[in-house]
């Protein structure tokens, strides 16, 4: 099918496939916000969606929403609680899937929100975690979802925000973390998987149109390739068409 | 209906907010934030404060513009729908403002030990990250029963704390609806509390439904009448959010004239909660009302 989707609007699709039926799912800022929504129009209408300003929904909000604190992300929702209630049910375990962005990400899914350069040597402060560092440490497994660029690629983060698996295998064991760690990469390029063993990242899926090359080009280290390597599936008319509904004016996917 | 602990926002700034104080704020998240009672700061040139909160969307973004803040303590500066806070990054870059670094957990559970009267609460978040690693208000610590590595975080005390509520009576028995964010630890927390409301009322209205008290009136020091207290964020039950102050905003932020251009338009050139609304303006305000009302079945708390 020859229509022009945005990057964006592949993101938000290939995020919303990663969301099964009855999953509780912790939703993050901006493109995570249309991934869930898509999901729950769609394939996982059962899914539940927990916001960590203290919502917690099992209905799609009844407008379009710009922010999860948006009026209508309230109305009828299932749980109105606080902060802590909701980090609570994360760090319980309770929490399936989540989502985060991220400025700055390695091989083994770490990500920096907070300084690049680090603290000492800081270039560009960045706005933080908010509640990424604990989604990736608590969450039973974690999607990123981020602009795929050289920059933001590189062989190791300056700071750890969001902790992915450290600098491989057994770490996070070893640190504490009780679950979890990153699935998946989602980003304008492809989809990025992490090895069983080595908990490096795997290049699994690249978008229509995106060569291998492109992607070891634009990303810092280099990149391992699944053999069973696949070309994503832009979303359909239908999912097009939903996300429009979510998303009337294209701020987040234009 | 008695004066109680009613007073003027400038009052309660000059009194309870002094020079080098810690003070939460902005502790609903996205919603109920006291930009009124921010502003105030600014237009009182309030110096080294140390600003507490967890996302604070664009609020301690024009705190640190207005070179009130010397330490934030934070999990998120930013704005929400657009990304960057410039101010902040600027003056963190530059050596201005020293950071404290949170997540959102971890800010919480700090909130709640100073509520709960203890020290330190443990949490499972964060470990390996260089939040624990870089951050003195961490200490990485074993469980006494199991033995496993915990992230203790240290309690935190504001001197005080300022909160948006959508109504309260003059002695400040505040109720509060929406998601509440860290407010409820964050006012039990402070040794100080400073109310906003959208409405006074009297004190049968708010005892008529106690459960959706956030604080009792005890813990209040100042209550101040600000309807539209906290413009351009939204108060459920009485206007939604202003997407657009958000992404002016974004705009007028990006540089020091275009700070104080911003600054002398919506700070100084304002004086009363009247001058506000007419900046704002009147069609811009009918935008924001709520025009699907949906209320709650009432509850009966009779013996």
């Amino acid at each position: 099918m020859a229509i022009e989707c945005t990057p964006a609007e592949r993101m938000v699709a290939a995020a919303a496939r990663e969301i099964e039926n009855r999953d509780i799912v912790f939703v993050g800022m901006r493109l995570p916000l249309l991934g869930f929504l898509l999901a729950k129009s769609t394939h996982a209408p059962e899914a539940i969606g927990i916001y960590e300003l203290g919502i917690i929904r099992d209905t799609a909000a009844p407008r379009p929403i710009l922010t999860m604190g948006d009026l209508p992300n309230l109305n009828r929702a299932q749980y109105l609680a606080d902060t802590a209630d909701v980090m609570g049910i994360l760090q319980q375990g309770r929490v399936d899937l989540s989502f985060i962005g991220g400025a700055q990400i390695d091989r083994f899914g770490n990500l920096n929100t907070s300084y690049i350069g680090g603290v000492d040597a800081m270039k560009i402060r960045l706005p933080g975690s908010g509640g990424a560092c604990d989604l990736a440490s608590l969450a039973r497994r974690h999607i990123i979802v981020m602009p795929h660029e050289r920059r933001r690629f590189v062989a190791k983060v300056d700071y750890i925000t969001s902790p992915g698996y450290g600098d491989g295998p057994g770490w996070r064991e070893k640190m504490g973390l009780p679950r979890g760690g990153p699935s998946a990469v989602i980003t304008t390029m492809g989809i990025m998987r992490f090895d069983a063993e080595s908990r490096a990242a795997v290049l699994t899926a690249v978008h229509p149109g995106t060569r291998v090359a492109s992607v070891q080009a634009a990303t810092g280290w280099d990149l391992a390739v699944s053999p069973t390597l696949v070309e994503t599936k832009d979303p359909t008319a239908d999912e097009r068409k939903t996300l429009r509904r979510f998303d009337p004016e294209g701020f987040w996917t234009r | 209906m008695p004066a109680g602990k009613l007073t003027s926002l400038a009052d309660a700034v000059a009194k309870w907010v002094p020079d080098g104080c810690s003070v939460a704020l902005c502790t609903s998240l996205e919603s109920l934030i006291p930009f009124a009672a921010g502003h105030e700061i600014i237009r009182q040139r309030k110096r080294d404060l140390t600003l507490i909160g967890p996302i604070s969307d664009i609020l301690f973004d024009q705190i640190i513009g207005g070179g009130c803040a010397g330490k934030v303590e934070a999990a998120w500066v930013g704005n929400v729908i657009t990304g960057s806070a410039y101010r902040f990054r600027q003056a963190v870059e530059c050596g201005a403002v020293e950071m404290v670094d949170h997540s959102n957990l971890t800010l919480a559970m700090g909130l709640k030990a100073g509520a709960l009267g203890v020290p330190y609460l443990p949490v499972r978040t964060a470990l390996g990250s260089d939040l624990v690693s870089r951050g003195r208000h961490f200490a990485k610590i074993a469980c006494p029963f199991s033995g496993q590595p915990l992230c203790a975080v240290k309690a935190i005390c504001p001197d005080a704390a300022i909160v948006h509520v959508q109504r309260c009576d003059a002695d400040g028995n505040a109720h509060a609806w929406g998601n509440l964010g860290v407010a409820r630890d964050a006012l039990m927390a402070s040794r100080r509390v400073i109310l906003t409301c959208e409405e006074v009322v009297p004190t049968e209205i708010i005892k008529s439904d106690p459960n959706r008290v956030i604080v009792p009136a005890f813990a209040v020091d100042a209550v101040v009448h600000v309807p539209w207290g906290a413009h351009p964020s939204p108060v459920p039950g009485y206007y939604n959010r202003d997407h657009q102050a958000y992404l002016d905003y974004r705009d007028d932020s990006r540089t020091d004239a275009g700070f104080a251009a911003w600054r002398r338009c919506w700070i100084d050139a304002v004086r009363t909660v009247d001058d506000y609304r007419r900046r704002v303006g009147p069609e811009r305000l009918t935008t924001l009302a709520l025009t699907r009302h949906d209320f709650a079945e009432s509850v009966d708390y009779g013996y």
